[in-house]
Order: C-alpha cells, then sequence, then structure tokens
C-alpha cells in the first residue's frame, strides 16, 4: 500500500509499560497493510490491528532511539524504541494514515476474508432476525402492531425498517409525532414484557419550544399508555441530568427539552408534582380527615422520571482521565482510588445502573410502561434500555440472547458505532464509550449474579474487541440506512457466527440457567459494589491479573467430564457389541487396545491445546502458575541487593556524620 | 468471682431484628454468664447464641414501655434486639456491658467449653515446640534447638524452644537477649531449603544514643549468616527517621561495622494505633450504605487499609525474593518484634513455602509465627472496630495478616489448601473464641494459666473431618512454586467478607457457588456447654 514505507524494522525494544527500571524485550517490527506485529526474541508475538489504534505518538530522541507509543482502543499500550530516527518516522507516519481513514470502503472489514463460503457468508447474516425476536416477546399482539411507515426511511433515517407501535397509533400519527422528535425518532417498542403487558418505548427528545405542543406526539404516548391495560400510567424517563433541566426551565430557552404534556389535565398534573410535598401533605390531611388519597385517574397518566446520565463529552474525558491515572508508574494505592474517584467513571457506571433499575422496577413492581429518551436518543437510551431489557429477561443473558440484545438496541436503533469509536477519520468529538460502559454494567451484572449469564468476561472482552476492529461489519456505520447503503451484507462478513463457533471460549461454567431466582436480576447499586474492571483496562497487562483461574479450570474439569461420559458410552457400546460376537477372540484384545489408546490418561493436554488456540484477546484470564518474580513490581527493589554500598554521608543537626 | 452478680435481669422477652443473614427471632433472651441467648424455643435453629465476650459496643435505646440493644460485635456483625420493659432493657445492657469487659483470663468460656467431640489435651502433640526443629533438621545440621528460655528467665515472650546456630551458646543467647528488647534475640524463623538460606527475626537492639554494641549478639548474627550465605540483610520495618528516635529512647538497629556481611534496608510498616485507626475507619465507610460513589472511594482511599495491605504484601515479596533469588539471608525486626515483624515473617513463609499453604501447615504456620512467637493476641484483640473509647494496645496486625493472605488467595485460587471461610473464621476466634487457642499474649501467659490443660485447642476443632471439609477449598492442587503475587493497587480486592453490611449481599458468591451454600460464620458455630451455669 501507498502509505507503507518501511515494512521492516529490527532491533526494536519492546518497553515494560509499568517498569520503573526500563525493562525490555528486543526484536523484529513488521508492518502489514492490517497489521503492526512485533516478533520477539523469543518468538512471541504481539499483534495490533491498525483500526485499533487510537493515537501514535513520536517522543524525543533518546540515546537508545526514537521512543513510538501506541494507544489501542482496547486499552493496549505499547512502548516502542526504534533505533534510527528515519525507521521510527516511517512507522509513525504509516501509522497514522492506516490508522484514520477516510472511506469505510478501506476499512478492514472490506478485505477481511475468513475462507467462508458465499452461502455461509449469507447464513451468518441471517443468524439474528429481529421479527423472530419481537415474535418471541409476542409482537405483533392485540396492542402492538408492525409499522410500515419507515419501510424506506422516509420518516426516520436513523431508524430501522421494521418498527413496532401501538394498534391505535396510526399514521398520521406517527409522522406527526416524528415532526416533533429530534432527528425524526418518534417513540417506537423497544422490549414488551408479556406476563405484565408493560412496554419499553424509546425515543429522542421533542423539539418543543416552552410553549409548544404537539397533539400526535400526545396522542403517541396516549397509545403507548393505553396499550398497557394493566396499568393506567406510564414513566417518561429522561436519561439527562436534572440541574440542566432546572436551568432550562429557568431560561425558558427553545429547543429541545422535555415538555411532553398528553393533555391539559396533565399539565395540571406536572403543577401537581411541583409541589409534590404540599399534594403529599394534603394527601395525609385527606387520609387523616377520612377522605383517602384522590382519585389517581384524574391527574397521573404520566410520571416523569429524571435520572442524570451525563453526556458523551463528559464520559470521554472521564475515560480519558481514568486511563491516565491507570498507566502512571509505581501507582500508589492512593493515587488509584483518588484517581479513581476524580475521573467519575464508576459514578457514571453507577448511573447507568441506577437508570436500568428503576426501569425494570417500573415494569416488575409497577407494570407500568416506560418511555425513554435522552437527546438523540442513541446513547444513553440504548444503554438505559438495553441493560433494563437485561435485568428482565433472561433470554438476553444467553449468548445468542446478548447478541440480539446489542442488533437490537444498539445496532438497528443506530447507535453511532463509526463515529463513537472512530472507525474513520473524523470528528473526535463524536467519539466516546457509550458501547464500553454499556459493557462495564453487564460485567458488574456478572459479577453480582455469577450464576445468571450463560456468557462470561472474556465475551464481553471480544465483543469490544471487535466493536472496534472493523473486522466484521455489524458495527459499522451510524444506522441502518448508511449499512445497506455500503452494502456491508454483500461485502463484509458478520461477527455472530465466529463467536457462536467458538463459543465454548465463551461460556459461563456457573451458568444456572433453570434457577427461577434468577428471571429479574435486582442488582444491589450501593458503591461498595462497584469494581474497577481490571480485565477490560488492563486486558493486556499480563503481571496484573491473577495467576490462576477457577473459572479455566472448571472448565477444564467440564470438558474432561465431557470426554470421560463419552468414553463410558463408547465402552457401553462395545461391551454390548462383544456380547454379541462372544466368539471372537482375537478381536476382543484388539478392541481392549483400542480403548486403552482411548482414555483420557494418555491425552491430558485436551483442555490445554484450547487454551493455545485463544485470540489475542483472550490473554485475561490465562493460566500462569506459579509466575515470576521479574513481573512484579518489587523486583525492582532487587537493585537493593546488588547494590555496593556507598559510604554515605547524611547531615545530622548540621553536623556531618559517618552512618554506620 | 461470681457471675450472677453481674447479671441484673437473666431473662426477658425480645425480638431480633432481621438483618444481613439473620431472620427476625421472637423469642425469650437469656443471659448466662458467657452467653446470650435468644430462644423461640424448641431448640429451633434460627436460636441465636452469641458469645458475649464477642461484643464489642452495646447501644441502647428506650421509647415507651420497650428498648432496643444494638450489639455491635467484635466480628463485625450487628444485632438489633428490641426488648419488652423498660428496666429489662437497661438490666439486660448493663449485664452485657458487665460480662463482655471482664478481663480475667481464667474466668472466660474457654475455660468452661466441653464440647463432647473433644477431649482436652488432644491437640498437645499436634504441634510440639519442635515440631519445626524437626523439619529443619531433615535439612541441614547446623541449627540446633535450644532451651534457654525454658522457665522463660531469657525471653517472656518467646516459648519454651528455639532454634539457633549450632554453634552458639545458651550463655551466649542470654547475652544476646539482653541487647535486645524485651529480649527477643535472633532466632530461625524459616529455613528456605532450596537454596539454604535462612530467615531470622528478632526485636531491635538496645543501642541507644550511645551506640551501645554486643559482642555476643554480633557473634550469633555472623554465625548465622555464616550458615545461609555470604550476604545478609536486615530489614527494618520502620523508617530510617523512626530508628533515629527510638535510639534516644534505647532503642536502635544493626550498626552496619558491628555486623559485616550485613546491610539494612527500611520497609516502614504501619502498627499500633494509626493502624488500628485504619481499620475502624473502613469499617465506618464500609457499614453507611447512604454514600455517594465520589464519597465512598474517598473514604476508601483516607483509611488507607489497601495501602497498608500493599505494603505489607509488597515487603513479604521482597524478602521472599531476595531468599529465593539472590541468595541473601534476612533479620526480620521492627522495635518490638511481635506485629509487623510476624506479619513480614509469615507472609514470606506463605509465598515460598508450598508446606505452609496446606491447612496442616497454615495452622502450624500460624502457632509457631504468631502464636508462640509472642504476639499479643490478648492486647491487640481486645476491641474491633466498634469500640468506643481510645484503643490501648489494640491494632489489627493479625486481621492484615489475613486480608494479605486472602489477596493471594485471590490471586492464586488453586494454590492453598483452605478456602475464604477459614480465613474469616480465623478473624473471628482471634477476637472472641470458646478455644484457648488465641489467649493471652505469650507462651508464659498462656503456661501460668494453664490454657494448654484446661481449654480445648481450635486446631483440634477445625481437623475434626466435618469442620475440615467446610473450611477447605475444594480446587485446591498443589502448587510447588513460589507464589509472587501482583501488588498494583489495580490487583489489590476490597475483602468484602470481613465486614457484615447493613444491605443485603448478591444472591451468590463464586465462592458458595463451590462448595455449596456456606453457611455464613455466625454466632452459633457451636453449642455452649456451660459448666458454671
Amino acid at each position: 500500500m501507498e502509505h507503507i514505507r518501511t515494512t521492516k524494522v529490527e532491533q526494536v525494544k519492546l518497553l515494560d509499560r509499568f517498569s520503573t527500571s526500563n525493562k525490555s524485550l528486543t526484536g523484529t517490527l513488521y508492518l502489514t497493510a492490517t497489521h503492526l506485529l512485533f516478533i520477539d526474541s523469543l518468538q512471541k508475538e504481539t499483534w495490533i490491528l491498525h483500526h485499533h489504534i487510537a493515537a501514535v505518538e513520536k517522543l524525543a530522541l533518546t540515546t537508545s532511539g526514537c521512543p513510538l507509543v501506541i494507544q489501542c482502543k482496547n486499552f493496549r499500550i505499547v512502548h516502542f524504541i526504534v533505533p534510527r530516527e528515519r525507521d521510527c518516522h516511517d512507522i509513525y507516519n504509516s501509522l497514522l494514515q492506516l490508522s484514520r481513514q477516510a472511506k469505510y470502503e478501506d476499512l478492514y472489514a472490506f478485505s477481511y476474508n475468513p475462507k467462508q463460503n458465499e452461502s455461509e457468508r449469507v447464513q451468518g447474516w441471517q443468524l439474528i432476525d429481529l421479527t423472530e425476536e419481537y415474535r418471541r416477546m409476542g409482537i405483533p399482539s392485540l396492542s402492538w402492531q408492525l409499522s410500515d411507515a419507515n419501510r424506506d426511511y422516509k420518516i426516520c433515517e436513523t431508524y430501522p425498517r421494521d418498527l413496532y407501535v401501538p394498534k391505535t397509533a396510526n399514521k398520521p400519527i406517527i409522522v406527526g409525532s416524528s415532526k416533533f422528535r429530534s432527528k425524526g425518532r418518534f417513540p417506537v417498542l423497544s422490549y414488551y414484557h408479556q406476563d405484565k403487558e408493560a412496554a419499553i418505548c424509546r425515543c429522542s427528545q421533542p423539539l418543543s419550544g416552552f410553549s409548544a405542543r404537539c397533539l400526535e406526539d400526545e396522542h403517541m404516548l396516549q397509545a403507548i399508555s393505553k396499550a398497557n391495560p394493566s396499568n393506567r400510567y406510564m414513566y417518561v424517563m429522561d436519561t439527562r441530568p436534572k440541574p440542566r433541566m432546572q436551568s432550562w426551565w429557568a431560561s425558558k430557552k427553545d429547543i429541545g427539552r422535555i415538555v411532553v404534556r398528553i393533555s391539559s389535565k396533565i399539565w395540571r398534573d406536572e403543577k401537581i408534582r411541583e409541589s409534590d410535598e404540599k399534594a403529599r401533605l394534603n394527601a395525609m390531611a385527606n387520609r387523616a380527615a377520612g377522605k383517602g388519597y384522590e382519585n389517581e385517574d384524574n391527574y397521573s397518566n404520566i410520571r416523569f422520571q429524571f435520572v442524570g446520565i451525563e453526556n458523551i463529552h463528559v464520559m470521554r474525558s472521564s475515560l480519558q482521565k481514568l486511563l491516565e491515572v491507570n498507566g502512571t508508574r509505581a501507582l500508589s494505592v492512593n493515587d488509584f482510588f483518588s484517581g479513581l474517584e476524580s475521573s467519575g467513571w464508576l459514578r457514571h457506571i453507577k448511573a447507568v445502573l441506577d437508570a436500568a433499575v428503576f426501569l425494570a422496577k417500573a415494569i416488575v413492581v409497577e407494570s407500568a410502561s416506560v418511555l425513554v429518551h435522552c437527546s438523540d436518543g442513541w446513547d444513553r437510551t440504548s444503554q438505559v434500555c438495553s441493560l433494563g431489557a437485561l435485568l428482565l429477561d433472561s433470554y438476553y443473558r444467553t449468548i445468542k440472547g446478548f447478541m440480539v440484545l446489542i442488533e437490537k438496541d444498539w445496532i438497528s436503533f443506530g447507535h453511532k458505532f463509526s463515529d463513537r469509536c472512530g472507525h474513520l477519520d473524523g470528528d473526535p468529538k463524536e467519539v466516546s464509550p457509550v458501547f464500553t460502559q454499556f459493557l462495564e454494567c453487564v460485567w458488574h451484572l456478572t459479577e453480582q449474579f455469577p450464576q445468571a449469564f450463560e456468557y462470561n468476561e472474556v465475551f464481553l472482552l471480544q465483543i469490544h474487541e471487535h466493536v472496534h476492529s472493523c473486522q466484521f461489519g455489524n458495527f459499522l456505520g451510524n444506522c441502518q440506512k448508511e449499512r445497506e447503503d455500503l452494502k456491508l451484507k454483500e461485502k463484509t462478513y458478520s461477527l455472530w457466527p465466529f463467536l457462536l463457533d467458538d463459543q465454548e471460549k465463551y461460556l459461563n461454567p456457573l451458568y444456572c440457567p433453570s434457577s427461577q431466582k434468577f428471571t429479574v436480576l435486582e442488582p444491589n447499586t450501593v458503591p461498595f459494589n462497584f469494581k474497577f474492571w481490571r480485565n477490560m483496562y488492563h486486558q493486556f497487562d499480563r503481571t496484573m491479573h491473577p495467576r490462576q483461574s477457577v473459572f479455566k479450570l472448571i472448565m477444564n474439569m467440564n470438558d474432561q467430564n465431557k470426554q470421560l461420559e463419552k468414553e463410558i458410552k463408547e465402552l457401553e457400546s462395545k461391551i454390548k457389541h462383544q456380547k454379541n460376537r462372544q466368539t471372537d477372540t482375537v478381536l476382543n484384545k484388539e478392541s481392549l487396545r483400542s480403548i486403552h489408546s482411548d482414555s483420557p490418561a494418555l491425552k491430558p493436554s485436551l483442555c490445554f491445546k484450547k487454551e493455545q488456540t485463544l485470540l489475542p484477546g483472550n490473554d485475561a484470564i490465562r493460566t500462569i502458575e506459579g509466575s515470576n518474580t521479574a513481573d512484579n513490581r518489587y523486583s525492582e527493589y532487587a537493585e537493593e541487593f546488588s547494590k555496593t554500598e556507598p559510604a554515605v554521608v547524611s547531615l545530622e543537626y548540621g553536623v556531618a556524620r559517618m552512618t554506620c | 468471682m461470681e457471675f450472677s452478680e453481674l447479671i441484673r435481669t437473666g431473662r426477658a422477652e425480645a425480638l431480633l431484628l432481621p438483618g444481613p443473614g439473620q431472620s427476625t427471632v421472637r423469642g425469650t433472651l437469656c443471659i448466662t454468664s458467657h452467653h446470650l441467648l435468644l430462644s423461640a424455643g424448641h431448640g429451633s435453629p434460627s436460636d441465636l447464641w452469641l458469645l458475649l465476650h464477642n461484643v464489642d459496643a452495646v447501644e441502647k435505646r428506650v421509647a415507651g414501655n420497650s428498648g432496643t440493644i444494638t450489639l455491635k460485635c467484635k466480628d463485625l456483625q450487628v444485632l438489633q434486639l428490641e426488648i419488652e420493659g423498660l428496666g429489662e432493657t437497661l438490666d439486660i445492657a448493663s449485664s452485657i456491658e458487665a460480662l463482655s469487659s471482664l478481663e480475667s483470663v481464667t474466668t472466660s468460656y474457654p475455660f468452661f467449653f466441653r464440647p463432647q467431640s473433644l477431649r482436652l489435651g488432644d491437640a498437645e502433640d499436634l504441634y510440639p515446640p519442635d515440631h519445626f526443629y524437626q523439619q529443619v533438621a531433615l535439612e541441614t545440621d547446623a541449627w540446633r534447638l535450644s532451651t534457654v528460655n525454658r522457665d522463660f528467665q531469657v525471653c517472656a515472650s518467646y516459648p519454651p524452644a528455639l532454634v539457633v546456630p549450632r554453634g552458639i551458646g545458651d550463655e551466649v543467647l542470654a547475652r544476646s537477649a539482653h541487647f535486645r528488647q524485651g529480649g527477643r534475640f535472633p532466632v530461625l524463623s524459616y529455613y528456605h531449603s532450596t537454596n539454604g538460606t535462612v530467615m531470622l527475626r528478632s526485636s531491635q537492639p538496645l543501642q541507644g544514643a550511645n551506640r551501645r554494641r554486643c559482642a555476643e549478639d554480633e557473634e550469633l548474627l555472623r554465625a548465622a549468616l555464616a550458615l545461609g550465605g555470604q550476604r545478609g540483610l536486615v530489614l527494618d520495618t520502620r523508617s530510617a527517621q523512626a530508628v533515629k528516635q527510638a535510639r534516644i529512647t534505647g532503642g536502635g538497629t544493626e550498626a552496619k561495622a558491628a555486623y559485616p556481611g550485613w546491610k539494612r534496608l527500611h520497609r516502614p510498616l504501619e502498627r499500633g494505633r494509626p493502624l488500628q485507626d485504619s481499620f475502624v475507619r473502613l469499617v465506618e465507610a464500609c457499614t453507611d450504605p447512604s454514600l455517594s460513589m465520589d464519597r465512598w472511594l474517598s473514604r476508601l482511599d483516607g483509611c488507607r487499609w489497601l495501602t497498608h495491605v500493599k505494603e505489607a504484601l509488597t515487603t513479604a515479596c521482597l524478602v521472599a525474593q531476595g531468599m529465593d533469588r539472590e541468595g541473601v539471608c534476612f533479620l526480620v525486626h521492627g522495635a518490638e518484634g511481635t506485629d509487623a515483624t510476624l506479619l513480614v515473617t509469615s507472609l514470606a513463609q506463605l509465598i515460598l513455602d508450598p508446606k505452609c499453604r496446606t491447612m496442616h501447615g497454615f495452622q502450624s504456620l500460624l502457632e509457631r509465627e504468631w502464636i508462640q512467637a509472642g504476639h499479643p493476641f490478648q492486647q491487640r484483640c481486645a476491641h474491633s472496630a466498634y469500640a468506643q473509647g481510645r484503643p490501648k494496645h489494640e491494632a489489627p496486625t493479625f486481621l492484615l495478616f489475613l486480608d494479605c493472605v486472602w489477596q493471594l488467595s485471590r490471586q492464586f485460587p488453586l494454590s492453598l489448601e483452605f478456602g475464604e471461610g477459614m480465613l474469616l473464621a480465623l478473624f473471628e476466634h482471634a477476637y472472641a473464641s470458646p478455644f484457648g487457642t488465641f489467649l493471652c499474649n505469650s507462651e508464659k501467659e498462656r503456661y501460668l494459666c494453664e490454657v494448654k490443660t484446661k481449654t480445648h485447642s481450635l486446631w483440634s476443632s477445625l481437623n475434626q473431618s466435618k469442620e475440615r471439609q467446610r473450611f477447605c477449598n475444594p480446587i485446591y492442587s498443589p502448587n510447588p512454586l513460589a507464589l509472587w503475587p501482583s501488588v498494583e493497587p489495580q490487583s489489590l480486592q476490597l475483602w468484602a467478607g470481613k465486614v457484615s453490611f447493613p444491605v443485603p449481599l448478591p444472591a451468590l458468591s463464586i465462592g458458595s457457588a463451590l462448595t455449596g451454600f456456606l453457611p455464613t460464620p455466625n454466632s452459633r458455630p457451636f453449642p455452649p456447654m456451660d459448666s458454671s451455669t
């Protein structure tokens, strides 16, 4: 390719990221069209996909050479020292070009060829069928139907073609409502809870000025509310922080904050809510006087709920701070915690999870439908809707179900993956770790409910890897229309079948699908339960991880059990066989021998072989028995042992004195 | 002394409010000389048996004709009891206060506890004093067992039998003991059989401002170094500044000129009051569910507990690495040599020696490096995190050790034969126990109180097959290598099992999913067989 000037540099040093004594490995650096490859003297390979590179930095020349620091989107950070500055400069320039493509067609997915034939590829894309998924939820139903309004992306470009709306919402209502909503993203169904008959709907913010109202939008919300016979009121959840809302109320600025008024009745209700305390006192007084509560019917169809999830810019800088803290060498425990605190990262994670918990509770406890929105309805809304559904429905806690969930709430509803992940060279202000936060929330749930998920941490890490890798077509583009225009289904491969093929690696050995206890997850979101996700943010810093893995052990035991069970069956069938042919003694001997060669004792490496085929993304839970002192930072005190004794002269109370 | 004098009301109707891991119990509350019993009658399984010695703080609140007593226990559980009757509430609260603060050892519960399944003196030959020497003797004959301290004359906090270099006579030891604080002269703590290096421990030398020397002490260390290798390192668990201060009050550290071959290294470890404060603040932060994320992180940061864990682990790793990789001999000491010193020597052994990671080996390590080595359990564990009033000698050094072991078990989940339950049980028994194992401050006191003949040993109870199964790690597979843990802050975790929460914990932890449901070790592991009541 035209960007590559140097393809091979020898005598390159790879520095240990956390070592304070400049420990390094020497090897050869290769630059290919898709990867940067470093092979050290022990023949260990480090592959870095160009698309994974978030930033390349060339530091000031040192005596040993020119330092090149590469930060990756999967949180790998490598620090090379290239002996000659010219080589370093060439590689630096090439990587700058290669990591920032201007056109989708230059991304890896369009050249990636996994040696599948055409029909397999097409089948792969058909693996996830969202129509089937809505059918699983019981949609279309008596009150919900498929709308063809967006068949040609006429109403909303960033929505999928197939949208589900209340039966009572006809086309004029849809069109009217979409005009009232930012980017035309009108309220549509995201998840339907069959037992409670309650729905999770999603939309974008209304484009109302302070006084403007939109009757169609009001009808739309009423239709959603009516579609749920089990509850008369519904929630509208604004996932944005409240202070801003108040400042908006104060300034009465135009554009887009929530004023959703179904009717003047509701308007009154809002006023009542504003003086909530007073109303409560009144109600108390009424009850004391024996009159009871006022009839809910009169004034409560909609309840507004604000949950403070910050915007993409806050999240981006929060992650940036977090990574800065964690990248520090010789980090002290105090600096770690104060850095964790000041980055605000865990606070944001908690806010997202809290919102999802509220959503799930509204549906399970109150059987109320919930309409979720943020500004554009593709970031925070996707987080909250998908996590809410994950809490409610155990299907999404299976491997296939999780794929469906991502496909439904993230890909099809137009989370702007290409913008948020910076697939192309674009506006850096559009980049934000929204999806990473979603995965981290899921990880926190897997930690709290180790038996409730079919998949394990590696699955989440692998998805994160490929969201950024541009190796598969799933996450390219910002919405379905764009994907169709790019002809991704014809030109690229889908990630999901590859994950399914490898699913043994992603299985959680503790998964207990039968347990009824875990139908609805009720996570505890006290701050105590939030931890730093080491395996994500230090995935490639091998030395920080536990040296032995319980999960791996259980997986191996399961493997062995299966193997043994298979053998039992084989032996049983052989016994049967032998009984039928009792006369033949010669064969008997032979079969004994074959039994012997099959025995598990002779193939102890069976379960370990698999480990070696793990993708680079799976470094995280590798097994290192024992491990090495050289891996750890305390080893650097070793200098203390080898130092020759200096004649220390210290000043004590102004008098120079030999310390002995 | 009659216990009955302290019991003002022995009986009341009460209700135990549900807490984490507890269910509501309504029934009769009984105060005996050593226990609080709340029974719904007919010996129902939800009955509450609480050892009164476990109570750390009593809070009472009265309203109308009933009252609430909150019992904050040393094992960090919190019990709330609603009691009928105003007078009863006050009487019961003051009875509990009086009985739980009794300091006499010989009237404590272990002297009355007589379980049917155990016989007194069972554990006598479990870890005999020369057990450690027998092991060393298998490897080398350069060390001998000295009985210079057989009547506790040379050192009050040492056991009667100690391992010292063969060439050193008892009179040299006695002279060396004079030169060390509390008479704790350097003794062998660990012999690393792979390369013959040794780890010694002692207390600080009484160098003083005028830099006293002691020829016998120097001879002892010279002999030890000659047996163990060429290079020696004195690891002082105090900062250089603290050593200077200690010199003013008569303490100090080994002068380089006087001990050829020995170098010095300062690795300050927290002890005493600051460590106790850290523990108290950690528990405060953990039991406050109203904290926001930011407040929680800053309180966690502010209590500095994980910093102490990191420092302790790092120092132990440093010692282990020096012995294993660099062939360096170590002498570890701080001031008294009964706290941070033992923390480092015991952790280093756990890291290096696979034998210490078995159930039996771990018990033997605790017996040798903590109990017989004279960690003053009675003083250090007199109160836990809830106690009001200024702490005197309390410090959670042993808990810090258990936390470090737990960190090892997180990073090497297959390499320790005992599970988290064992560590939790040890924590509880160190603070309040029906067994005599953790009673008193030294072997001498135990001898004087006849602890070994009149109380049962925790070890013999733990080694009963039923108990043993409960505390074993089901996925243990022996690992012959040294364990080198990561000590990065990102790799350390907060030990949740330590604190009983005001809020329910996640449904199932991985550990309990593995072992089947592990009952939370609580107040009623052993039915009391109280002979005094």
